[in-house]
């Protein structure tokens, strides 16, 4: 068995307008040491599903299914206080925002050291030098000064970087950052990528870096899971999704990536229409309304469910297009598209 | 075992309470309807303590505590012009003569306190003397001297010093000229006015004769105060005692206690009982929590004797266990409206008479806050607890007290204005309850066509710029004008005087009569002054009273009246008509 | 930071003089442009039955015949200085800080003050210690358990608690159960604490419970309405994500966060509250600044009104200097220039 494992996962919330199904079947698997890429629009659950492993799905209402396998222990059915003293210590967290997801009224030493002191028994002088270690590996300048710092007073990056410090203190088995670069500048998103591959090359630590940007993970995933409508569409590895990718809506994203090699200036090509409404989703697959190739399914797209399918060597694609066609349409029509814009 | 007990206890008191009121000679007999009452409450019945003493016994010992919702103007003698105070001014200070401490028309009796017997006067009525009686000591040890009388009056003529007290020495005494009190004038010779041949003798020399002078030798001022402890303005803060009891602790604004006195000789003193050990009084207490504590026996008195609040009010009476623990004396305050005999067409006895026929006393009642707070109907001027008066009733306002439509409109007629007339109807105009009964009165003369228009005036100006200047209210059309009066003490003279003889209107203003102008009212009223005689000074005083009704120039509405709760825990309560309120020298702890 | 607080100091000092100005004109020259004159300013100091002549003589021994602006020229000197009073037959000494001298009671006004201080600061510290911690407690585990009946009803409770006037919850509780069980004290009673400081606390249980539910109710809804806010934090998100226990993120993250308007509230509650507890103090009889102002006020006794007014201003401006310097503490970002 892998060192982490979800079989069949799904997160539902109850609400006053119907089921919402933010997580719906989703199934990988992920090596210590490894890299997975988690990408798709804001809404189509890659959040959730994060929150899910760390047990921190909306208190009692989400509604979780499936089973997830941390390292042989299942922790779908276990009992939330066992899931708090892995959390942080075993599986550890890098949001998107550090300003607002770091307390402003603390230090940010103080927020480390906390974090540290949930799960080893040590006194604050002891944990205090360990957070100052922490900083200093993270590239803070002067971090013996700025332990004592509020992260107000960071620029956005040292914050990020900070978080970092802090989801690591514990020495994680597990870490997932979700949008770990949105909120920042391009050069600075540069820098951070490349510390967390050090970081994690260190820290031999099983890595999942959510994002609705394909650029992010380009360089660092192993794997990639695209997500559309809580359900992953397609599946590979770094290669088969940047090289052979057999998704219109990965087509879609990958046309959208705004590339550090290109003129900022050029048009980027968006997905017509918005993500699917999560209580109706649309019937046959979720993504026909706004797929292109919609009318070469032979109108299996809007009655029909489709299946994620091995189409070979472990790329897993969910989509009613033929296997000759898909390939037809990336080779002729996609990719010289791509390359020419 | 213990019930039964209690119960035998609480018969017997009610038994003693009957046979107190029998001795107590009260004209008037508690009614006994079955005596189970009495005994279920063990605090009497409704109006019991009026006429006779409830609980009685001589048990001494004890605190009794009491409260004031606001707090004195001075617990200086020289300086307190409230009837609580003088009520309860006896605990701590002996004036020449006082009330007697007993229930009902008793109450109103003069009997001899720091002096051997009332007052000597001489032919003239201008002259007073008083001898004192030996063995009286302040509460360090030192006699009492009619020097000290004689000091305390002379100080008290001071108004810059003591600006709350009264006036009455000041005018009546036939002082040096250009005289200041006792502070200002140290070294006057005022003997003009106060002799104090020796120790023991004090005599007072009057401007003008005034037969009921005893009334004035029981006000505080001539408590005897000790020259070397006089601290003026601060005396109040620690009075020197000649009673039983004297200061302990005394906070300005918050309380004070009272404690045994030692050097108080119970032989020299018949009328003080001085039962509890002490006094425990708290001033600018919440007055509704003063209602709600005295009703749970929490506390025993309120001390102003003013009534319970209108929330408590609401709570006693529908309730007859609690009712049966009160009391309703009838003050000796009159609420009346002045018919201004000199704006026309009122200069017109028959006009005056439609007003005294068509009046509504029942609306006017109402008015005034109803039949236990607000008062009883009145007949006449003199109240029902102040010697010299008389049941009657000249303007007989139907029998219903509704008021007589009929016989007023013959009186319209005669005076020539058989389909009424216009006037103005002034009250004070922060006084919601004048309002109330002005247009009270505006209803029920509207009936015979009397039209009235309502004119406030501001309290403060009142009698001095509007309503009471004569001028102001001729030419203003002033027919009618709301007014009140209560006296100083149950006398003639201190509740009609003021407020019936023609000569204490000035043109300038600021008289409390703004009505009566009857040379033959005059006339008596110096009678009586000169009648040494109380029985048959007080048949003047009644005979003055009907002649102010036969003039109708005033229209009586009400006798004020207030709700007093008994306390659970005292002993020998009852009402002391001299001041309408419980009597505060007799009370004891159970 | 030093300079911030001499600044606000200095501040203080001219809000506060500003306030005695105020006070001073509503008092002196107000009646006087509705047209009162020294004499019936003076009216008020000589008892019912001075003649015409003797107010007049005290109008000119109260000074009012001066220009306001010299009578309140000396007012502010006493402060300052002390002044002398003349009484009548002698000369009183107001030291400084002289607040003025009451003609009514003829006693100075200052130490009439620092006399009922210390029930007005008993009086409201109690009430807040029990009202913070009630209200807020309240509060945290309504926002935590949205919706439920706990939530409910409390927030019903806290409703009734905001409407209903002390005077009537404080004469119901006293008739309930002071007078009816008879398990707390009558009104009126206080202890000072250094005489016993058991006696002390039981005699204020009741103004003290009366007054926190009072205020309770504001806190609990305040407090409820921050942690809803804050407990959708990310950082809350955050401190779950470290794996701490759910009452610490409740607490020290959460509740850390909802902190900084429920202590500019609390901070100016305060002030008000030690200024006077107007309606507890007279419900309950308390002898405290409130109670004195109510009573200074019923007799129009203006030496006693302005130096209650004074002291009632000076703790607001002290309560909103201390909230500003506390927010700097409470909130890091909060920068003291």
């Amino acid at each position: 068995m892998s060192f982490l494992e979800l079989k069949d996962l799904r997160v539902h919330f109850p609400t006053d307008d119907g089921l919402v199904k933010s997580v719906d079947g989703l199934s990988f698997a992920l090596e210590r040491g490894k890299t997975l890429g988690i990408v798709g629009e804001s809404g189509s659950g890659k959040s959730v599903t994060s929150l899910g492993i760390l047990g921190l799905h909306k208190g009692g209402r989400a509604k979780l299914g499936g089973e997830i396998w941390l390292d042989g222990e299942e922790l779908v059915g276990a009992s939330a206080e066992h899931v708090r003293t892995l959390r942080g210590k075993k599986m550890a967290m890098i949001f998107q925002d550090p300003l607002s997801a770091m307390h402003p009224f603390y230090t940010v030493g103080s927020q480390i050291v906390e974090a540290y002191r949930i799960h080893n028994d040590v006194s604050k002088k002891v944990a205090r030098k360990h957070a100052i270690d922490m900083l200093g590996r993270v590239g803070i300048p002067q971090p013996d000064r700025r332990v004592d710092s509020y992260p107000h007073e960071f620029s956005g990056g040292m914050r990020q970087r900070a978080m970092i410090a802090m989801a690591l203190s514990c020495d994680p088995e597990l870490l997932i950052a979700d949008e770990p670069t949105t909120a920042l500048d391009v050069t600075v998103q540069a820098q951070i990528l490349d510390l967390m591959r050090d970081l994690q090359r260190d820290f031999n630590a099983a890595l999942i870096i959510i994002t609705h940007d394909l650029g992010v993970v380009a360089e660092l995933a192993d794997d990639i899971l695209v997500m559309y409508g809580g359900k992953c569409i397609e599946y590979g590895t770094a290669e088969d999704i940047f090289e052979r990718p057999e998704h219109p809506y990965t087509w879609g994203l990958l046309g959208s990536m705004p590339r550090l090699d290109r003129d900022r200036t050029e048009r980027l090509l968006p997905i017509k229409g918005s993500p699917p409404s999560l209580i109706n989703v649309p019937a046959g697959c979720a993504f026909h309304p706004r797929c292109t190739f919609e009318d070469r399914t032979g109108g299996k797209a809007s009655t029909e469910v489709p299946q994620l399918v091995e189409t070979e060597g472990g790329h897993l694609v969910r989509c009613h297009l033929p296997r000759d066609t898909r390939r037809s349409i990336w080779e002729t029509e996609i990719k010289p598209s791509l390359e020419a814009s | 075992m213990q019930k039964t007990t209690r119960l035998g206890v609480a018969a017997l008191s009610a038994v003693l309470a009957l046979g107190l009121a029998a001795c107590g000679g009260g004209s008037t007999t508690t009614p006994t309807s079955s005596g189970a009452p009495a005994a279920a409450g063990s605090t009497g019945e409704f109006n019991g303590a009026l006429t006779a003493v409830v609980n009685p016994s001589d048990k001494k010992g004890g605190i009794l505590k009491l409260a004031n919702a606001g707090d004195w103007d001075s617990l200086d003698p020289g300086d307190t012009y409230y009837g609580y105070s003088w009520n309860f001014i006896r605990l701590y200070g002996r004036s020449l003569v006082m009330f007697k401490s007993a229930p009902g028309k008793t109450g109103n009796e003069l009997t001899p306190d720091l002096a051997e017997g009332l007052g000597t006067p001489s032919d003239d009525a201008k002259t007073w003397t008083y001898k004192l009686k030996a063995g009286i000591k302040f509460e360090d040890g030192t006699p009492v001297t009619s020097k000290d009388v004689k000091y305390g009056v002379e100080r008290s003529f001071d108004k810059e010093v003591f600006p709350d007290g009264y006036t009455y020495f000041n005018d009546f005494l036939n002082w040096p000229k250009d005289y200041k009190g006792a502070y200002k004038s140290k070294d006057v010779n005022t003997d003009s006015a106060i002799e104090t041949p020796d120790d023991q003798t004090i005599v007072f020399h009057l401007k003008q004769p005034l037969s009921n002078f005893d009334y004035f030798a029981q006000l505080p001022a001539t408590i005897p105060v000790p020259k070397d402890k006089d601290t003026g303005a601060k005396y109040k803060e620690h009075v020197i005692s000649t009673g039983p009891y004297k200061f302990d602790k005394n906070e300005i604004g918050k309380g004070f206690t009272l404690v045994r006195n030692d050097q108080w000789d119970p032989a020299t003193d018949p009328n003080r009982k001085a039962l509890p050990d002490g006094y425990d009084v708290a001033t600018n207490v919440n007055a509704d929590d003063i209602d709600n504590r005295v009703l749970a026996g929490d506390l025993d008195v309120d001390v102003t004797g003013t009534g319970v609040q209108p929330a408590a009010l609401g709570r006693i009476l529908p309730d007859p266990a609690v009712k049966a623990g009160t009391d309703n004396p009838t003050g000796t305050r009159l609420w009346y409206t002045s018919i201004n005999g000199n704006v026309a067409p009122l200069d017109n006895l028959e006009c005056r008479k439609a007003v005294e026929y068509a009046a509504d006393k029942t609306a006017l009642q109402t008015a005034w806050g109803g039949e236990f707070a607000g008062g009883q109907i009145a007949t006449s001027l003199l109240p029902p607890s102040i010697p010299g008066h008389e049941d009657f009733n000249t303007w007989v306002p139907g029998a219903d007290n509704k008021g007589d439509v009929t016989k007023a409109k013959e009186a319209l007629t005669a005076c020539g204005q058989p389909n009424g007339f216009e006037t103005n109807i002034a009250y004070r105009a922060e006084r919601p309850k004048e309002k109330a009964a002005a247009e009270a009165l505006q209803q029920s003369l509207g009936r015979v066509g009397i039209k009235l228009t309502l004119k406030p005036f501001p309290q403060t100006d009142y009698f001095a710029l509007y309503a009471g200047k004569p001028g102001y209210a001729k030419d203003n059309k002033l027919g009618l004008a709301m007014n009140g009066w209560q006296s100083d003490w149950p006398d003639g003279f201190g509740f009609l005087q003021q407020i019936v003889d023609s000569r204490v209107i000035r043109d300038t203003g600021g008289s409390s009569n703004i009505s009566v102008r009857d040379p033959e009212v005059d006339k008596l009223i110096d009678q009586a002054m000169e009648q040494t005689d109380p029985n048959s000074r007080n048949g003047i005083w009644t005979q003055i009273d009907k002649k102010v009704m036969d003039d109708a120039y005033i229209l009586p509405n009400v006798w004020a009246k207030a709700l007093l709760v008994r306390s659970k825990n005292a002993t020998n309560v009852f009402v002391n008509d001299a001041y309408g309120m419980y009597d505060y020298l007799g009370m004891g702890v159970k | 930071m030093v300079t911030y607080i001499i600044r606000r100091l200095i501040w203080s000092v001219v809000m506060l003089s500003i306030v005695s100005i105020i006070t001073f004109a509503i008092f002196f020259l107000v009646p006087r442009l509705a047209g009162a004159t020294s004499e019936d300013l003076a009216a008020r100091y000589v008892g019912r039955t001075a003649s015409a002549e003797q107010v007049k003589v005290a109008a000119e021994k109260l000074g009012f015949n001066d220009p306001l602006v010299v009578q309140y020229g000396r007012f502010a000197k006493g402060i300052v200085v002390g002044a002398d009073y003349d009484y009548g037959p002698g000369v009183e000494r107001c030291p400084a800080p002289c607040f003025g001298y009451s003609f009514l009671t003829r006693l100075p006004v200052w130490p009439d003050l620092l006399d009922r201080l210390p029930v007005t600061i008993s009086l409201a510290l109690g009430a807040a210690v029990i009202w913070v911690i009630a209200g807020v407690a309240t509060g945290v585990l309504s926002a935590l358990k949205r919706g439920s009946f706990f939530d409910r009803a409390a927030m019903s409770i806290a409703l009734a608690g905001v409407s209903m006037p002390i005077f009537f919850t404080g004469m119901v509780s006293l008739v309930l159960f002071s007078y009816g069980l008879k398990i707390t004290v009558a009104g009126g009673t206080y202890t000072p604490f250094l005489t016993n400081p058991a006696t002390w606390a039981y005699d204020l249980l009741l103004p003290w419970i009366t007054l926190a539910f009072l205020y309770a109710a504001g806190y609990a809804r305040l407090t409820r309405a921050g942690m809803l806010e804050t407990m959708n934090e990310d950082y809350i998100r955050t401190a779950r994500a470290k794996g701490l226990r759910e009452r610490t993120v409740v607490v020290k993250h959460g509740l850390r966060g909802a902190l900084t308007p429920i202590l500019t509230i609390f901070g100016l509650d305060l002030g008000l509250l030690l200024g006077g507890a107007v309606l507890t103090e007279s419900t309950y009889s308390l002898p405290g600044i409130g109670k004195y102002a109510i009573d200074a006020i019923g007799r129009q006794d203006l030496p006693q009104v302005m130096g209650v007014t004074l002291v009632a201003a000076f703790f607001v401006v002290v309560a909103n200097l201390v909230v500003d310097l506390l927010y700097a503490v409470v909130d890091p970002r909060v920068r003291l220039v």
